[in-house]
Formats: structure tokens, C-alpha cells, sequence
């Protein structure tokens, strides 16, 4: 459990960088489940994305949570293409604006931060609960860390929640026919298979309570 | 595989790179991979740009020069370009009349065009507008999918409203237009075999010798159904029949494109648009204008597409006007 109630600047630092190992590990299972729905690129697209991102970051070291995240934002807006860097691109400069020029968030803060981002990809995106997509993963997972932070949970417990509510989440999306996206194309086909972008959502929110707990 | 390259890895850089040597009226940005003319159109006139996933060549750069678009951005093979490219693009070409974005209905290639606009609306250098194509009648549902994809009726819009961008319409009327356009055509493809993506090495989809597939987007993406091969002439009634069911054609003049998807050599698609203006004719349909050959492929995918625009005379006229790009050329 956590020590501390807030995530500080190289938490934050940490939270990506344990996003990228997990995209780089399984960037092939993800392209696998790309591969069955999509065009067969999430895996590469958010690994190479990841470690642009890491890289811009680690040279640039931003001081506060806003510069942080508008350089994660747009580095993956500019390398990635495709939906997903659009998609994962307006969710961090999103989460940054909501942030604000601060170096630490406590859970609430988190949580208000990771809504603006999760609203930004629903303008981009225009995705509904139930389409086949990352919002599958993320909504129920900021759900459960909003009710875990209204009964005064830790950091810890609720980036816990929130990760195990994305998981669950990511697999309800098995059954789905797509509504959006490459998949939807393939109508009653695209049933039987998770949703890549669900699923490196549901990594997104394991690597931060991987962070906040540690 | 067996494909002309180098290295899987480098197969736009390579290709850009010959573009600009074959090609002394285009310019290319390498870093930004742009596409755009060596003449800049004259201030004050609206320019056009458009962009899109690599491998539907001529589509688009081939079609940036006089009377068509005013730059290209490119995506790798068959993935949307980025915000930034387009933004660049953007500005390369902005005449002080603001600029028309025209994106095909794929979600990345919306998503990326979309942000591009933001960008430039934020930093307030220049008006964009977009207008988004999607004239596929293959894909039904639209209302539970990404939409009706952008495919063969691009061409014929890039055509007409850079006629009348060149005429020095403003940017209002340039969107009216291709509004009015996108309305009023419907395109729908066929595959005889699949393609392979370069960096992928072996063919998106395996299609069995004696099957096709009807209803294909330009990216290998599923069709409505598998069927067995048939005949030129049934082939060709598969493609007429929904766009003619889609839409009423009247007796409007039309302007119909058949065209290749990049494996398939001309003698089989003129033989195609025979078949395709028998049923055309058998209908009523007024044929006022036509074009025949690979002008939006999907890499070395064997099969073709049939687009059925409903013009007027305003729209014909701008069909003839004079145009001067590497991918058509007449007029001038």
C-alpha cells in the first residue's frame, strides 16, 4: 500500500515509463488482437509511440504535471497516426490541461485529470459505453476510482480499483460487435475477440496503480 | 514477396524521393512528407489540401497540381498521416483565403484532419474547413460502423472543386461544392485477389482462386460478401446494382469512373466499363463524362471499383476544365 496520498513528478515519469514496458512487451499480443479486427498495427503504433514519448520526456524533464503531459500528448500525436495517436494524444493533453502547472495530485485531483481525459477521447472519438473501444476499459475504471475516493480510499486502493474495473471492463468487450472504428466494418465478425485499444487502456491503468502503489 | 523495394522499412521514403525527381513541377517536403506544387496558386485563391494512408497511388499526391489539390500528406502504407504533416501542409499552401481539408471517412484519417484544424485554428494562422468523403455503398449499417468509407468519388471531387478553386471561388463556395458533390456520387469495389502490405510481407487476407470479393474498402478491409468468380458482366451488375439502388440517377448527365485497384492491367478494366455502361445505358443513365484506369488502388490488390456521380451542367463543366497533375492531365 501506498506511503504517500499523492503521485509527484516522477511518479508521473514512472506512470509512463511502466506504460511503455507494457505496450513494448505485449505490443505483439496487441497487434495479434488487432490483427483479428483491425489493420494489425495497435502493438507496433503504441510502442513506438511510447518510447517517443519517453524519449522527449527524459531529454525535455518538463517541471510541472501540464508541460508534462502536453509533451506526452502531442509526441504521440505526431508519431503514431492511425486512431490510436489521436485517440491517446487528446487523453494526455487533456489530462495535463486538467492538471494544471502543479508537481503532485492526490487521488482526487487523479481522478479529475484522468475525467478530462477520458472526455477528451469521447469528442474525438465519439464513442458510446458499448462500442467496442477504449472507453469500454476506461469508464468503468474512472467509475471505480471515483466511488473508491468518495469513501476516502488511498491512492493506492483506488488506482487499484480502477485498474481492476478497466480489466473487467476490457474483457466485457469480447462479446461486443464493434460500432466504431477499422472493426466495425466487419459487423457481427468483429464478435469473439477483445478490443485492442480496451485492452492497452486496461495496461494504462494497471501500470498507474502499479506506480501508486509502490 | 515479391515487391520493388529496398527495404520495407523505407518504401514512402524511397518512393517520395521519385516523385520529386520524375516530377519537376511538384515539390517534396521529406521531412514533413508533403507533396506540393512548385507554383504556388495565386494569393488570394483558396488552396487544397489532402492526404491519407500511402499505397492508393496516383491518389493523392498524383493529383496535386493545376486545377486539382494544392498538397498531399502522406501516411505510411495505409495509415492516416499526423496532425502535425497536415498542419505544415496547411501552411505551405494558405494563399490568405483559408484552406479546404478533404478527408476520406476512415476514423484515423477524420481524427488526425480534425486535430490538424484544431492546431491551426489555435494558433490563428489560417481558416480551415473540411469537407469528408463517403460515397462506399458497400458498407450498410452506416449508422452501427465508422460511416460509409471515402473511396473512388475522391478523385472525381478533388477534380471538380479544384476546377473551381482555380476559378477563384471563396472558401464557402468551395465547401458548398463538395458538399454538393459528395451527395451526389456513390462508388462500390470489388476484389479479385488481396494485396500485401509491404511491412507486413504476405497478403492481408487469403482469397481462394476461384472466390472474389464484393464490397471491398482500399485497404484490404472485408467486403459484404465472398462469392465465387463470375463472369465480367455479373461482376460488373454486382457493382451497378447498389449504387443504382443507393441513389436515383434521373436523367442527369453522370460522370462514372472505373477503376483499377493496381493489379489489374487496362484491357480488363476497359473490357469492365464496356459491361458497366451496357447496364448503365439499360437503366437510363445519361453517361456525360468517363474515366478508366487505376486512379485510387490498394497497392497491387487485382479487382476495380465503379463510382456513378450525379452532375449537372455546372459540374461537367468543371470535369473539362483544364487540369495539370501527373495523374490527370487535360485541357492545358
Amino acid at each position: 500500500m501506498s506511503t504517500t496520498d499523492t503521485l509527484t513528478m516522477p511518479a508521473f515519469t514512472a506512470w509512463l515509463a511502466a506504460f511503455r514496458d507494457r505496450v513494448t512487451e505485449q505490443r505483439s499480443y496487441l497487434t495479434e488482437l488487432d490483427s483479428a479486427i483491425g489493420d494489425a498495427d495497435h502493438g507496433a503504433n503504441m510502442a513506438r509511440g511510447m518510447a517517443a514519448v519517453m524519449e522527449k520526456v527524459e531529454a525535455a524533464a518538463p517541471p510541472t504535471a501540464d508541460e508534462l503531459f502536453k509533451t506526452v500528448g502531442m509526441t504521440l500525436v505526431t508519431s503514431v497516426g492511425g486512431a490510436s495517436g489521436p485517440l491517446y494524444g487528446t487523453f494526455f493533453l487533456r489530462f495535463g490541461m486538467a492538471a494544471g502547472a502543479v508537481t503532485e495530485c492526490d487521488a482526487a485531483a487523479l481522478s479529475t485529470a484522468l475525467r478530462a481525459g477520458l472526455d477528451g477521447v469521447v469528442a474525438r472519438g465519439k464513442a458510446e459505453a458499448g462500442d467496442k473501444t477504449m472507453f469500454d476499459a476506461l469508464a468503468p475504471a474512472l467509475e471505480a476510482m471515483d466511488a473508491a475516493v468518495a469513501s476516502g480510499a488511498s491512492l493506492a486502493e483506488a488506482t487499484a480499483a480502477a485498474r481492476d474495473a478497466a480489466a473487467a471492463g476490457r474483457d466485457a468487450t469480447e462479446p461486443l460487435v464493434a460500432r466504431k472504428g477499422r472493426a466495425s466494418y466487419l459487423g457481427e465478425r468483429s464478435a469473439g475477440h477483445l478490443d485492442p485499444g480496451a485492452t492497452s487502456a486496461a495496461l494504462l491503468m494497471e501500470a498507474l496503480a502499479e506506480v501508486a502503489a509502490s | 514477396m515479391k515487391k520493388l523495394i529496398n527495404d520495407p522499412d523505407r518504401v514512402l521514403a524511397d518512393a517520395l524521393r521519385g516523385i520529386e525527381l520524375a516530377h519537376p513541377d511538384l515539390r517534396v517536403d521529406h521531412a514533413n512528407r508533403i507533396i506540393y506544387r512548385a507554383t504556388p496558386k495565386d494569393h488570394g485563391t483558396v488552396a487544397l489540401v489532402s492526404g491519407g494512408g500511402s499505397g492508393h497511388e496516383p491518389l493523392h499526391g498524383g493529383f496535386v497540381g493545376f486545377g486539382m489539390l494544392d498538397a498531399a500528406c502522406a501516411g505510411e502504407v495505409f495509415t492516416s498521416p499526423t496532425p502535425d504533416q497536415m498542419q505544415e501542409a496547411t501552411k505551405t499552401v494558405d494563399r490568405g483565403a483559408g484552406v479546404l481539408h478533404i478527408v476520406k471517412n476512415y476514423t484515423g484519417d477524420v481524427m488526425n484532419f480534425e486535430m490538424a484544424a484544431e492546431l491551426a485554428a489555435m494558433e490563428a494562422s489560417v481558416e480551415v474547413r473540411t469537407v469528408v468523403v463517403n460515397d462506399d455503398v458497400a458498407v450498410q449499417d452506416s449508422l452501427y460502423t465508422a460511416g460509409r468509407r471515402g473511396v473512388g468519388l475522391t478523385v472525381l471531387l478533388e477534380k471538380l472543386v479544384g476546377a473551381a478553386a482555380e476559378q477563384g471561388r471563396d472558401l464557402d463556395e468551395l465547401v458548398a461544392l463538395a458538399e454538393k458533390v459528395n451527395a451526389e456520387g456513390r462508388s462500390m469495389g470489388m476484389a479479385l485477389t488481396s494485396c500485401t502490405v509491404p511491412a507486413a510481407g504476405k497478403p492481408t487476407f487469403d482469397l481462394p482462386e476461384d472466390q472474389m470479393e464484393i464490397g471491398i474498402g482500399i485497404h484490404g478491409e472485408p467486403g459484404r460478401h465472398r462469392v465465387p468468380l463470375a463472369s465480367a458482366k455479373e461482376i460488373a451488375e454486382m457493382l451497378v446494382e447498389p449504387i443504382l439502388g443507393d441513389l436515383s440517377f434521373g436523367d442527369a448527365p453522370t460522370i462514372v469512373m472505373l477503376n483499377g485497384m493496381g493489379g489489374t492491367p487496362l484491357i480488363e478494366l476497359y473490357l469492365m466499363y464496356g459491361e458497366v455502361a451496357g447496364i448503365l445505358e439499360r437503366h437510363g443513365v445519361t453517361v456525360a463524362r468517363s474515366l478508366v484506369g487505376n486512379y485510387i488502388t490498394s497497392l497491387d490488390m487485382a479487382g476495380c471499383s465503379v463510382t456513378v456521380l450525379r452532375a449537372d451542367d455546372e459540374l461537367v463543366s468543371l470535369w473539362d476544365a483544364p487540369v495539370e497533375t501527373s495523374g490527370l492531365r487535360w485541357g492545358r
